[in-house]
């Protein structure tokens, strides 16, 4: 008979599930994957592989369209929120608690806490106000709303950067002569790099996947990649969804992983 | 104490890893417990004393062998099974429940009938002198206070073996020193057996009624403290049990001829060869070098611990002994560094190593 | 503190206070601001077309409970917001309790691999965490259409004879809502349990609990912390989603956030929305300040 250690952290019928679960997840995804090769019109009948979908998505004015405002809203939201983040973590991480200082973290982890629906309702008649009295129509509002709730996304990998960094470096800097700015420009802005790329992919990942705000914000004819999606997903649905999905899921893991080994790579 | 085996461990083997890698944490022990006696695993780290302690715990499965408990074999069953306490190193003491919860907890777990259970946990409580801790949480206790309750846990039950897992080594000196006394008595007033793993010699010498020595999955020798520390059976025992001297001998006709023509006598049944014999610093005596039957060597280093001075000789052949010696009224230190001593061996003092 | 020294750190914070402005004005106007005027908008008169009048009333935030009688406009209970908000709750709390059960194994599984595998597994929970709630709404959409997948396999294998009705129901609104939002509940849940001293368990074992005793006495209360983190990580997007009834639950089956939504399309009742939006503010703060209490009193104790 073989002699098996009795093991501590085994617990009855875990493992199966465990496994149960990752199955679960994984399905519906490679399923979708699968059938945006589908040579049929089916989506769940298998009649060969063929690229058509991609390419009738390719040939389709209004998912081009879309992609580009979204990589439009997605690069710009991605950009300042970047900016402001660092600024903000700059001034709230390893400082001499100010007042205040709680005040400002509070509002930046906000978009975190309130449901999306409340922020894009709230968004939603604030714009619609806007509008009216400006009379400005264009991307402007979409990239605000996406900037807004990116910053918070963007600035806790940039905050969790610098509070591991060694203060006596910059000491170090300084007594060597180095100006406030040069000290920034020359240690800590290099030190903080990783923390800034990865708080930037993040962002971007954040608001090229928005749904919830960007519907209720959009004026007509703005649509982005996701709300096309969830337009067409209402209506009869074909292989072109799949394709795009797979796009936009491919687009996002390969950018969740070079995350991973940025932020990966010191712990 | 009597001599009818608590635990008997039959050629125990345990392999971590497989194949090729395989490493032999236990190679062969076989063990006997007595019943209600203080029985210490002692050795260095990495020689199998705690894997021998688990897998009477049951935390780990024997890969060959047997071990009995009173008798039944109890090596394939798991571990909330068996009539055996442990003492965690770390104490596992589970933070979300007070010291008395914590007491009560195994005696819950048998479905123990309240009043009993309460019962034993005031009186585990008073037995470790904790009375007045019972609703505390366990962080909220010193090191020494959270030993007590680990103590107290695991001898609520009423287990047939303790199995305590270096409990003190988290322990400060003094700390240790009480604890060693308090786990002396806990033992003598429930009579229960039990087994002790330590790398420390000085605590097993102390505490035990038996020691293990372990080194590399196998057990050295088996013996009294006194046994032990007497008569270590080899090089190893005799120099990880207290500070001892080595030198080479010839062994002729029952005496042992060592450099410089000196001899000592041995127990009668030696044969004859080469061997090495071992002398506790504590059997050698400085003297002038000049009587018969001395080793002859320069003082090399001296240094004095208060109660005592070990003085350091280097013999004309190159081996160093160590001599300690007592300190005396006028708090002299013994002979100078450089200045040339003989050094003689008491008589009885010196053991033959089998290796 | 010398004078010149209250100065310096009178600048500093001067300068902390500049650093933050651009992040302040822009989650100012683009998040936080708007919650305001929807408070003001809650409290005014819906336009015919849309928007609203600048008329004070406080229909809207009876009408979230109420209707008016058409014919002599007496209040009513409103059925069918009752309705809507009992199967929100319902439906958000059986996936807080489904995602627990099946994610508390999960978060087992992947804190009890060798390190080396521990990451492994823990990305592959990582991944969907992170990639579009929409798409894999969708691909459950695929999956349990009448059409999909699922009836396809179902009725080849002649377990059923025709296909099952599942999308469009609240079962589908469940089954999408415990898929997209488990990473939420594994993620917290393996936090905990990675800090969990398996030590303990050899002690609970050593005093002869079984594995069922230990789970209920020793895991469950240590992981606790974890495991409230978890529910109210699921329940909070739950209670406000949007996404995953809509393309699941169809026109009938909606939640509070597609009921919001309704407000300023068809239903064009923008002060109604607003209150809802509101309420429903109001419910996640409250849920997140009590958890704050009871993690800040638990850390103060442990």
């Amino acid at each position: 008979m073989a002699r098996r250690d009795f093991s501590v952290s085994r617990l009855p019928g875990f493992a199966g599930t465990a496994i149960a679960v990752f199955v679960a997840l994984y399905a519906p995804i490679a399923m979708l994957v699968v059938y945006s090769f589908n040579a049929g019109d089916s989506i769940a009948i298998w009649e060969g592989t063929s690229l058509r979908w991609y390419a009738r998505a390719w040939e389709n004015n209004q998912v081009t369209d879309a992609t580009v405002r979204s990589l439009i809203i997605a690069g710009s939201a991605a950009f300042m929120a970047t900016v402001a983040a660092t600024m903000a973590a700059l001034a709230t991480t390893r400082k001499k608690p100010f007042r205040g200082q709680t005040a400002i973290y509070v509002a930046i982890n906000q978009p975190l806490m309130v449901p999306e629906i409340v922020t894009a309702v709230a968004l939603l008649i604030f714009f619609a106000a806007v509008k009216v009295t400006t009379g400005y129509q264009g991307l402007g509002y979409l990239i605000l709303a996406h900037t807004a709730f990116c910053i918070p996304f963007a600035y806790l990998p940039i905050r969790a950067r610098l509070e591991g960094m060694d203060l006596t470096l910059e000491t170090a800097a300084a007594d060597l002569y180095a100006t406030r700015w040069r000290t920034f420009r020359r240690v800590t802005l290099p030190l903080m790099a990783p923390g800034i790329i990865a708080g930037a992919m993040l962002a971007f990942v954040i608001s090229l996947d928005d749904v919830v705000i960007t519907v209720f914000v959009k004026s007509a004819g703005q649509d982005t990649l996701p709300t096309y999606l969830l337009a067409q997903i209402r209506r009869q649905v074909t292989g072109e969804v799949n394709a795009i999905s797979t796009v936009l899921l491919c687009l996002t893991v390969l950018l969740l992983t070079a995350f991973f080994l940025l932020t990966g790579k010191k712990s | 104490m009597t001599q009818e085996p608590a635990i008997e461990a039959r050629d125990i083997v345990k392999l971590f890893g497989a194949g090729d890698h395989a490493v032999r944490a236990l190679d062969n022990v076989s063990v006997t417990i007595g019943k209600g006696s203080f029985f210490t695993l002692l050795g260095p780290s990495g020689c199998g004393k705690t894997t021998l302690l688990r897998c009477i715990a049951g935390f780990e499965t024997p890969s060959a062998g047997e071990i009995l408990l009173d008798g039944r074999d109890i090596s394939q069953e798991p571990p909330n099974r068996r009539p055996v306490n442990t003492v965690f190193q770390s104490y596992a003491l589970f933070p979300h429940l007070t010291v008395a919860e914590n007491i009560a907890f195994g005696l819950q777990m048998l479905n123990r009938p309240k009043a009993e259970v309460s019962e034993a946990v005031a009186r585990m409580l008073a037995l470790v002198k904790l009375e007045e801790m019972a609703g505390r949480k366990t962080s909220q206790l010193s090191g020494g206070q959270q030993q007590r309750v680990a103590l107290a846990r695991a001898l609520a039950p009423q287990p047939k073996v303790l199995l305590l897992d270096e409990p003190l080594s988290a322990l400060d000196y003094k700390l240790r020193k009480e604890m060693q006394v308090e786990l002396k008595r806990l033992q003598k007033e429930t009579g229960i057996t039990f087994i002790f793993v330590t790398h420390d010699q000085e605590e097993a010498l102390t505490m035990s009624d038996q020691i293990a020595v372990m080194r590399s999955g196998r057990i050295l020798q088996i013996g009294s403290p006194r046994q032990i520390y007497a008569h270590p059976v080899n090089r190893f025992v005799a120099d990880f049990i207290g500070e001892t001297n080595f030198l080479a001998a010839q062994i002729k006709a029952g005496r042992a001829q060592l450099a410089g023509g000196v001899e000592i006598a041995l127990d009668p049944g030696r044969a004859d060869g080469k061997a090495t014999i071992t002398v506790r610093p504590e059997h050698l005596r400085i003297v002038t070098p000049s009587g018969g039957n001395v080793l002859q060597g320069k003082v090399t280093r001296s240094v004095y611990f208060g109660t005592d001075s070990y003085i350091q000789i280097a013999l004309e052949d190159g081996t160093e002994l160590t001599v300690r010696q007592q300190t005396d009224a006028a708090g002299s230190v013994g002979p100078d560094v450089g200045a040339r001593v003989g050094v003689a061996i008491e008589p009885g003092a010196a053991q033959v190593l089998e290796d | 503190m010398s004078l010149s020294e209250a100065k310096r750190d009178a600048e500093e914070v001067r300068r902390n206070w500049l650093l933050s402005t651009p992040a302040l004005l822009l989650l100012c106007f683009g998040a936080i601001g708007p919650l305001f005027i929807m408070l003001v908008y809650s409290f005014l008169t819906p336009g015919k077309y849309g928007n609203v009048e600048w008329i004070f009333s406080t229909d809207a935030w009876r009408g979230i409970l109420f209707s008016k009688d058409i014919f002599d406009g007496s209040l009513k209970l409103a059925d069918a917001h009752l309705t809507i908000f009992w199967r929100s709750v319902k439906l958000s709390f059986l996936t807080t309790l489904f995602t627990f059960l099946v994610g508390f194994p999960t978060a087992w599984f992947i804190a009890t691999r060798a390190p080396r595998w521990r990451a492994f597994w823990l990305f592959l929970i990582t991944i969907p965490f992170w990639t579009n709630l929409l798409i894999r709404t969708f691909a459950i959409n695929q999956i349990i259409r009448t059409e999909g997948l699922l009836n396809t396999i179902l009725l080849k294998l002649g377990i059923i004879s025709e296909p099952l009705k599942l999308i469009y129901t609240d079962t589908a609104v469940f089954i999408g809502m415990t898929y997209v939002y488990l990473p939420l509940m594994v993620l917290p849940l393996f936090a905990a349990i990675d800090r969990f001293d398996m030590r303990l368990l050899e002690a609970g074992y050593d005093l002869y609990a079984t594995r069922i005793s230990v789970l209920r006495r020793i895991i469950f209360p240590i992981v606790k912390p974890g495991i409230i983190a978890g529910s109210i990580l699921v329940f909070i997007p739950s209670l406000g989603a949007y996404v995953t009834p809509r393309i699941l639950g169809g026109g009938r089956n909606m939640m509070i956030g597609n009921f919001i939504e309704l407000q300023f399309g068809q239903g064009r009742n923008w002060p109604l929305g607003a209150s809802l939006s509101v309420l429903l503010l109001v419910i996640v703060t409250a849920t997140l300040l009590v958890y704050v209490k009871f993690a800040n009193r638990e850390s103060g104790h442990g």
